[in-house]
Parts: structure tokens; C-alpha cells; sequence
């Protein structure tokens, strides 16, 4: 499980976090939804050690991050897989090589048990006959599954995906959605699912919580969020005037 | 940074590795360049000292003498460093600055990996250890071209020139060259990764980076040039 508590964070005296404390579930997709600049990319970033914040706490199973050293921080971060919005794969090194860099780093597997791991990885993700290739080669979706498959080498207890579905399509969203839903329930990790796709909610929404200007404004799960009547939250869920027009219908 | 930079890398297996990806790259991907310029710029030397050395006073073999000088105190060691700015430089804030931007330092980050010791001292130890090889080389390069141009050119013979180079040649004079070399070295890496290292934005901030990179270090360059030789000469 992971705990935030009263995390804040301020850019040259805004605001971008304020006060926001929530608990993320093990074994469970947890989603942090809102529009573009309304904190999610901050919030996950100051949880994960890429940005200090102001104020507040973030724990993983107890274990207090912010207040750990370098070191101690490192042994945290060797139970994370992190997913990027680009997917942040390293250029120089081949789709094989980018699955083995995590596990030649931290683990003293010989060369065979590593690519015999990212064989796994990459089939887990679906994708075959890619390992030789080297990131430039893939499409958008592959670099997602490859860079699922990076997070997943090492066996996280925490998987932190920051928008797995930004800049794919509708069909290939849904695979990245399945396949983060798959491997939490798969491992038991804990995941965190930052997004503004109201497929991804609907798909895999867990847990939800509704990032609105640097504050949460709403928790719950994708049954509750159609329901919902919070107007912010109900501007973002029904987005076009068609979908708003169905709501109301359904209401009426 | 520049303790983080060389903190106790996370595996010495991978750190050597690295470091011969960037011998490699950085030395021997600057070959080339190096070999042309000192041909030609100890070809140059030569030719116009022979134009110059015009009293009768001079001896002849005063042209190898101060092309000698020149390529060992001045050319190799500063001229080249400061091409080696433009090549590596730009080649190592661009790539760090593009790994910034593109989020692969902060992947790096969230593995648990130190990220300015992994990228940046293989770099900088992989410059200081190459480029006084390179120097070297350059040294002997430039002596060759003035040779080759000066007796094609028929400005010297071969005799005096050779009796130039021999004559008075102090050994400082080539430690003195490698001290700046390696003090140079250090500059043109550890400048360039800071530019890229700190890139913050998008493309046109990497392009910005790259240029920042060799001119701060061509700046550097210069100043330590005239330190270390007010330094070691005076």
C-alpha cells in the first residue's frame, strides 16, 4: 500500500498540490484523473522522489520515502516499476537490453537468466521478434508494452504508470489498459494509473481519485463516477455536449 | 553534482564498460578529425615561419624549431582541445540533454540508479585518459606535416628540419602540454554534462544546451590556457 499524506507543493508561490492525502491499495488499479494542470504529473513525481515537496509524507507499506537518505531511497525504488509517459526508453540500447539494464544493475543473474527474464517480460506484454530492435523501430504502443515490460523485469511491489495511453488509439489504449490490470491482479502490486482517458477509468478504475486544481475533489470507483454529482467532476466525465445530453436523459 | 558525479558507481563491471563505449566514442571517434588538422596546421606552421624567418641571422633550421614549439605548447594541446569542445562537447550536452528531456534520466532515477555518476563519469574519465593520447598523436602528426610540406614545398630540407625539432627540446615542454590536456579534458566533459544535465523544455532547448556547452567551455578553455601556463612556465 501506498500512503500520501498532506503532500503540497508550490512553482514560484502557486500552488500546484495542496494538502492532498490519499491511500493507494495493493492489488488494485488506483487512478488519479483530472484535466491537463491540475497536479497529477506533480503528485506522482513527488511520490516517487522526482520532485521534494514542500510539505507532507508519502509512504510505501509503512516505510517513510520522504524522509530516507539517497541509499535507503535506492532499496524503495528497486520495488518500482515506473512507467513513463514517453516510455523513456534509453535510445542507445536495443528493446532486450533495455529489460536487462534493471536486472544487470541490481542482480547477479548470469547473461542467459537475464534475457531468458526479458523473453518473459515480452511475452507477458504480448510482443514478440522485437527484442533486437532498438526503440527509434516501434510504434507508440510497442514502446509502451516494452517499457511495461522494463518496469516489470525486476518484480515491483509498486507499478506507477504516468498516462500509459497518451498518444495511442482507441484499440491499442484498451491493451495497455488490460495488460496494467492483468499484472496487478497478476502480482498483487500496487498501481497507480495517472490519466484523463474515461475509457482507462471506466476499463480498470479501481480506485479513483479526482485531481482538480492541485486538490482532490473526489474519491471513489468507476461504478460511482457515472453517478457522480459534483459539478467539476460530472464538466469532466461527460465532456461533449453528446455525452452531457445522455446524462441527462439518463437522469430525467 | 560534482560529488554525486563521482560517488561509488553501482557496479564496477558496468562502469568499465561504459568507459570503453566512451573511449571509443570520444577518443577514437575524434581520430580523424584530429589527424587532418595537425597534418595540415604543422604544414601551415611550417610554411609560414619559413616566410616569416627572413634575416639571415635565423638559421634554417629555426622553421622545425618553431613548428616544434608551436605544435607542442600551443597547438595540440589548446587548438585541439578547443575543436575537441565543438566535436565532444556538443556531442555529450546533446545526448544528455535529449536523455533529460525525454525523461530517460528520471527512468534512470526511479530504478535506483545514480544517474550523474552512470552517465557523466565514464565520460569524464574516459576524456581524461584519452585525449593526452590524442595530443600525442596530434604532436607527432603536426612535426610530420611540417616535415612533409616543408621539403615538398622545398621552404626546408629535411636535415635542418629534422636538426629543428631535435634542437634544444626540453621533455616540460611535453608534460606541460599533457597537464593542460588533462585539465582540459576535465573542462570540455564535465561543462558539457552539466549544460545537457540541466536542459529543461524541449528540442530547441537541447540545440541551446549544445551551444552553451562549447562556448562556456571554449571560455574555460582560454582562461585555464593562460593559468596553467602562467602556472607552470613562469
Amino acid at each position: 500500500m501506498i500512503e500520501v499524506r498532506q503532500l503540497s507543493k508550490s512553482f514560484n508561490n502557486r500552488k500546484v498540490l495542496k494538502d492532498i492525502s490519499l491511500n493507494f491499495e495493493q492489488g488494485k488499479c488506483n487512478l488519479i484523473i483530472g484535466e491537463s494542470g491540475s497536479g497529477k504529473t506533480v503528485l506522482v513525481k513527488s511520490m516517487i522522489g522526482l520532485i521534494k515537496p514542500d510539505t507532507g509524507e508519502v509512504l510505501y507499506d509503512d516505510r517513510n520515502f520522504t524522509r530516507m537518505n539517497f541509499f535507503e531511497k535506492k532499496i524503495i525504488r528497486q520495488e518500482m516499476g515506473v512507467l513513463f509517459q514517453g516510455g523513456a526508453l534509453f535510445d542507445s540500447m536495443t528493446v532486450e537490453e533495455n529489460i536487462i539494464f534493471p536486472l544487470s544493475m541490481f542482480t547477479e543473474k548470469s547473461l542467459e537468466e537475464k534475457v531468458e527474464r526479458a523473453n518473459f517480460c515480452l511475452r507477458r506484454v504480448n510482443l514478440s521478434n522485437v527484442s533486437k530492435l532498438f526503440p527509434a523501430e516501434l510504434s507508440g504502443g510497442m514502446k509502451k508494452r516494452v517499457a511495461i515490460a522494463r518496469a516489470i523485469a525486476v518484480s515491483p511491489r509498486y507499478l506507477i504508470c504516468d498516462e500509459p495511453n497518451s498518444g495511442l488509439d482507441p484499440i491499442t489504449s484498451i491493451v495497455i489498459d488490460e495488460l496494467i490490470k492483468e499484472i496487478t491482479y497478476e502480482y498483487n502490486i500496487t498501481t497507480i494509473v495517472i490519466t484523463h482517458d474515461m475509457n482507462s477509468v471506466l476499463e480498470i478504475g479501481d480506485t479513483i481519485a479526482f485531481l482538480y486544481k492541485g486538490d482532490i475533489l473526489w474519491k471513489g470507483n468507476k461504478e460511482e463516477i457515472l453517478h457522480a454529482g459534483k459539478k467539476e467532476l460530472v464538466d469532466f466525465v461527460y465532456a461533449t455536449k453528446f455525452l452531457k445530453e445522455f446524462r441527462k436523459r439518463i437522469i430525467e | 553534482m560534482i560529488r554525486r558525479v563521482f560517488r561509488r558507481p553501482e557496479k564496477y563491471s558496468i562502469f568499465f564498460q561504459q568507459l570503453i563505449t566512451e573511449i571509443n566514442s570520444l577518443g577514437l571517434g575524434s581520430l580523424g578529425i584530429v589527424s587532418i588538422i595537425s597534418v595540415f596546421m604543422g604544414a601551415v606552421i611550417t610554411i609560414q615561419s619559413a616566410f616569416n624567418f627572413t634575416s639571415a641571422w635565423i638559421p634554417i633550421y629555426a622553421v622545425g624549431l618553431a613548428t616544434r614549439q608551436g605544435i607542442i605548447l600551443e597547438f595540440s594541446p589548446t587548438i585541439v582541445s578547443l575543436i575537441l569542445a565543438g566535436k565532444v562537447g556538443s556531442n555529450i550536452a546533446s545526448e544528455i540533454g535529449t536523455m533529460r528531456v525525454t525523461e530517460q534520466i528520471d527512468a534512470l532515477e526511479v530504478m535506483g540508479i545514480n544517474p550523474e555518476g552512470y552517465l557523466i563519469m565514464p565520460k569524464v574519465m574516459a576524456a581524461m585518459l584519452i585525449n593526452p593520447f590524442l595530443i600525442i598523436i596530434s604532436m607527432f602528426l603536426g612535426i610530420f606535416g611540417g616535415w612533409l610540406f616543408g621539403v615538398l614545398t622545398g621552404v626546408v630540407t629535411s636535415y635542418e628540419y629534422v636538426y629543428g625539432i631535435q634542437y634544444q627540446l626540453r621533455p616540460f615542454s611535453v608534460y606541460y602540454a599533457l597537464i593542460k590536456t588533462v585539465v582540459f579534458a576535465f573542462i570540455i566533459t564535465s561543462v558539457s554534462s552539466y549544460c545537457g544535465y540541466y536542459t529543461d523544455g524541449g528540442s530547441l532547448e537541447v540545440g541551446r544546451s549544445s551551444t552553451r556547452a562549447v562556448v562556456y567551455s571554449s571560455i574555460l578553455i582560454l582562461i585555464f590556457n593562460f593559468m596553467l601556463t602562467q602556472l607552470l612556465m613562469a
